[in-house]
């Protein structure tokens, strides 16, 4: 294989180049003194001040997060108990499950947010519901796409564990409740964690379902990002996507970290 | 050296700009009006126009934190683009907003639609200085629903270093001007784009029939051609950058790129044009209405309408705004046009349901116009797919028996 | 006791925010603004047969390109050692993390008109390209979003291929067109599915990328949506029919791809 090594480290390259470059002049117009997108005048870090001054992206940052702790904190409640539940379910049901779970994921997003939408307005009108597109449709939305994520990344640690051990601890007299969360539990961990970030993330990261069930009171980042980009562009945008970018690598650098040391310390455990 | 003096200079300039900018002073204001509210942490939702209110940007007055500090309500502010959308999102419901701004036309059919509510004017004691000339429109004849923002004119805002000098740019035509084909831009609402376009046919602006529409609608189909991109508020990006060389707007905005960008110029066509009257109104499912309309009465403050008007460069149609403005704004041609020029313009009126209806599906036919596909395609693609997936899964099926059959 | 009563919660759950809603498109759908029953909703999406075809034409072609930038670099990926491995994962990845919204204005200020590679092609005394507001921008922006997408799965189907398989197949004296045919494309084949989807579904109902890279003019299904709930042709009894025959054709073509996988997913019947 080495020798087509210069070929593929230049594919590499070219590729990286492809994802990186936008990214990077987006970075480098946050600098800009100018407004304009097209030619750099002079570095500035005025569009950093005035983005911390800006009362609407701060509040935007403030329910973003919010709603996707929430969001993703219930949702892998449910979806680690939902998991549980499918992976003792006879095989008609479970298809049957699982081919609603994989709806949201597959379905088109915008079919998604209309949807949900149309729910929302549906719940307010016929039922008298005093519910208002916000916060709180908001938070419904961002649990109902992000369970089936917990859920497919749970299902596969359970289908690998031993189907003998929860009867066992059962046996050994732990009730249905303790023996799931003293021995299933720390068995699929792994996978519930795994399934929490992707949920997190989806929520942070989610626009097209929020568009539609946003309201007045609640909006997120990408939605404040949208509004943004569709009026007289400033570069606090360009200095939005620079603190984004370095908090993102900063994390992905951390955990990639902790990951190789952990690596590591296996390794040689094995070795000793 | 130089660059210490320039530097001066700046701060100089920008200190005797903060001062001359609008400042609410506590005296001018009816503290005992503005201030029953305070500490009941109550909260109104506006929905406004993008770029239509001074923001605090540029040093100029930030109205919705004014109101916020001289109140103790809270302002969620949100934007739409287009009075549309701003309907769209009224009728789809699930929201409720205290204080909305839309134009002639729509308010008079949300009124017609009862989607407003009336405005107690005991309370919006500021009316008094909106001018006898906007009040009492045919829009709202009785003047119970609506308190007016702004008005102007729409016109064609191009570049003079991409335009050929010897163009004629007072007409509606230069819009169809093959020449400038992909450097021009368009209304991406239907009302304003069909205005236009009827304009272009010779008809009114508020088509009486579906086949003026029809015509129109051929017309903004070869218009398309020539087209760059349909926008609303990215035109200011898109013609301050040089990206385009000729677009139809509202006069105000105008005004915005022209400060920034010196090169550009506006024009009024001749064939008339529309003006429009933008009102604040209430709708129906307001949760607080008498913080909505100390809302209004507070943007018909005169220091905070002549900051909006000064900031968004729209004309003001309160009176005593008007007199606080300076020289140059109050006799600019394009915030103030000509009475001729008014008296060839028309208001947009509401019209008829089944012509909004027509229009909105022209609008859509404008739009996704393109190569012509037959209208079957869809259906015998559905049958194609359920077919294709069917005969899959029995194919596989036999073999499955075939093979356990074997074993 | 069943283990299966602790998936109820979300059995219920799913059924009110999933399946609630989507019979509530489908009953829209087939409804006038009164509430009537009428099918005059579904014929009419028949008129939007170009747009339509337009959706499918630029999302086919944009998920053909990833593929064929994907697969490549998912297979050096794959064949790089452990920590090499997770850092060349990582800097592939790190751009998905940030909002497609960013991503694709950063391509507005590139694209344009007096943006930066016209000015760069200006100085070696080319262009200016007319290139935003046109298709090829709308499947650029489409390309670039969705990319890692496609990357994702091809990479982690192909860390399972051992390269012994394909020494295996060099010593047979098998080409490398040979080797990639025989060897490499059916042992990722569910990669090669997965990756399809996964980029397809969001290029096909996109209505962002359309929208500020294709200047409004290039009318995708999801812009005529959201047009007809939230835009500037409110009708949204058209919309959600629109929406439903959307729904049904990727369900559809869903169906069809999982099939070609010959893999037999035991819980999935469509």
């Amino acid at each position: 294989m080495k020798k087509t090594s210069w070929y593929s480290k230049a594919y590499m390259s070219v590729a990286l180049g492809f994802l990186y470059l936008p990214i990077l002049v987006l970075i480098v117009f946050s600098f800009n003194e100018s407004k304009s997108r097209g030619v750099f005048t002079g570095f500035t870090l005025d569009w950093y001040v005035k983005l911390f001054h800006n009362e609407m992206i701060l509040s935007a940052l403030f329910n973003t997060l919010v709603i996707a702790a929430i969001a993703s904190v219930v949702a892998t409640v449910i979806g680690t108990l939902a998991a549980i539940g499918i992976n003792g379910m006879k095989k008609w049901a479970k298809s049957l499950v699982m081919n609603v779970t994989y709806l949201p994921i597959i379905n088109p997003e915008i079919v998604t947010g209309v949807s949900m939408l149309l729910l929302f307005v549906f719940i307010r009108d016929k039922f008298n519901v005093d519910m208002e597109l916000g916060f709180f449709t908001l938070l419904l939305a961002h649990i109902t796409f992000c369970t089936p994520y917990v859920i497919l990344n749970v299902l596969p640690k359970l289908r690998q564990m031993d189907k003998h051990t929860f009867e066992a601890a059962q046996d050994l007299g732990c009730s249905p409740a303790q023996a799931i969360w003293k021995v299933v539990i720390p068995e699929i961990m792994p996978g519930i964690m795994a399934g929490f970030l992707m949920a997190f993330t989806y929520s942070i990261d989610d626009f097209i379902i929020s568009y539609f069930v946003s309201g007045p009171t609640s909006q997120t980042l990408p939605i404040a990002i949208y509004s943004m980009t569709r009026r007289k562009v400033s570069p606090q945008i360009n200095a939005l996507s620079t603190i984004i970018f370095v908090v993102v690598l900063l994390v992905l650098l951390g955990s990639n970290i902790v990951e190789a040391r952990r690596e590591k310390r296996l390794n040689r455990k094995e070795e000793d | 050296m130089k660059r210490i003096f320039a530097l001066l200079l700046a701060l100089a300039l920008a200190a005797g700009l903060s001062s001359a900018a609008f400042a609410l002073e506590e005296e001018d204001l009816d503290m005992e009006y503005y201030t029953r509210f305070k500490g009941q942490n109550i909260s109104i939702n506006v929905y406004n126009w993008g770029e239509y209110i001074s923001d605090g940007s540029d040093d100029s007055m930030n109205v919705n934190k004014e109101f916020e500090e001289l109140t103790g309500i809270k302002v969620n502010y949100t934007n739409f683009a287009t009075n549309e959308e701003l309907y769209a999102k009224l009728k789809t419901g699930g929201v409720s907003y205290d204080v909305i701004i839309p134009s002639d036309y729509m308010v008079a059919r949300m009124i017609n639609e009862g989607m407003l509510s009336p405005i107690n004017f005991d309370n919006v004691p500021n009316f008094k200085h909106i001018s006898e000339e906007f009040k009492y429109q045919p829009y709202d004849p009785e003047n119970l629903y609506s308190v007016p923002y702004t008005w102007g004119v729409v016109g064609i805002i191009y570049n003079t270093t991409l335009v050929d000098e010897s163009k004629d740019m007072e007409t509606w035509d230069i819009l169809w001007d093959a020449d400038y084909a992909g450097e021009i831009l368009m209304f991406s609402n239907p009302r304003d784009a069909f205005g236009i376009a009827l304009k272009k046919c010779g008809y009114s602006m508020n088509p009486d029939s579906t086949d003026q529409l029809r015509e129109a609608t051929e017309a903004l189909k070869d218009q398309k051609y020539l087209v760059q991109a349909y926008v609303m508020d990215e035109i200011f990006d898109k013609m301050t950058g040089g990206e385009a060389a000729i677009a139809p707007y509202y006069a105000g905005d105008a005004v915005t790129m022209i400060d920034d960008n010196p090169d550009l110029a506006f024009a009024i066509p001749r064939e008339g044009t529309n003006r429009f009257l933008d009102a604040m109104c209430i709708p129906k499912e307001a949760k607080n209405k008498e913080a909505a309309e100390m809302y209004i009465n507070f943007m018909c403050e005169p220091e905070v309408g002549a900051a909006n008007a000064e900031y968004i460069g729209y004309s003001s149609p309160n009176d005593a705004a008007f007199e606080l403005l300076d020289e140059e704004t109050q006799e600019s041609p394009i915030i103030y046009p000509s009475d001729e020029v008014i008296e060839k313009s028309e208001f947009f009126n509401e019209l008829p349901t089944e012509i909004n209806l027509a229009m909105d599906k022209m609008w859509t036919e404008v739009l996704s116009n393109d190569e012509q596909y037959s209208e079957w395609f869809i259906p015998i693609l559905l049958v194609v797919c359920i077919g294709l997936s069917i005969a899959i899964n029995v194919v596989r099926t036999l073999r499955r028996k075939r093979e356990s059959r074997n074993y | 006791m069943k283990s299966r009563y602790s998936a109820y919660p979300y059995v219920i759950w799913m059924v009110i925010f999933t399946v609630v809603p989507l019979l509530l498109v489908a009953a829209f759908a087939i409804t006038d603004s009164s509430g009537a029953y009428t099918l005059e909703n579904i014929s009419a999406v028949g008129e939007y047969t170009p747009v339509l075809m337009r959706s499918i034409w630029l999302a086919a072609i944009a998920t053909v390109l990833c593929l064929v930038i994907a697969y490549p670099l998912a297979y050096i990926l794959s064949r790089k050692t452990g920590s090499q491995q997770r850092t060349m994962l990582m800097l592939v990845m790190l751009p998905t993390w940030m909002n497609f919204l960013l991503r694709t204005y950063a391509w507005m200020t590139l694209l344009e008109k007096n943006g930066i590679i016209n000015r760069l092609l200006g100085f070696i005394g080319l262009g200016p390209f007319e290139m935003i507001n046109t298709q090829g921008a709308v499947v650029l922006g489409m390309v670039y979003d969705y990319l890692p997408f496609m990357i994702l799965p091809l990479y982690s189907i192909m860390t399972k291929i051992d390269n012994s398989v394909i020494e295996a197949a060099q010593d047979l004296g098998a080409s490398t067109p040979q080797i990639l045919r025989r060897v490499l494309i059916p042992l990722s084949m569910p990669g090669i599915t997965t990756g399809i989807t996964m980029v397809f579904v969001p290029a096909v109902s996109t209505f962002i990328i359309s929208r500020m890279l294709g200047g409004g003019g290039n009318l995708l299904i999801g812009d005529l949506i959201e047009l007809q709930f939230l835009g500037n042709a409110y009708n949204p009894n058209l919309g959600a029919a629109i929406a439903l025959v959307l729904m049904v054709l990727i369900l559809l073509c869903m169906s069809i791809t999982n099939q070609f996988d010959g893999e037999d997913k035991e819980d999935m019947i469509i």
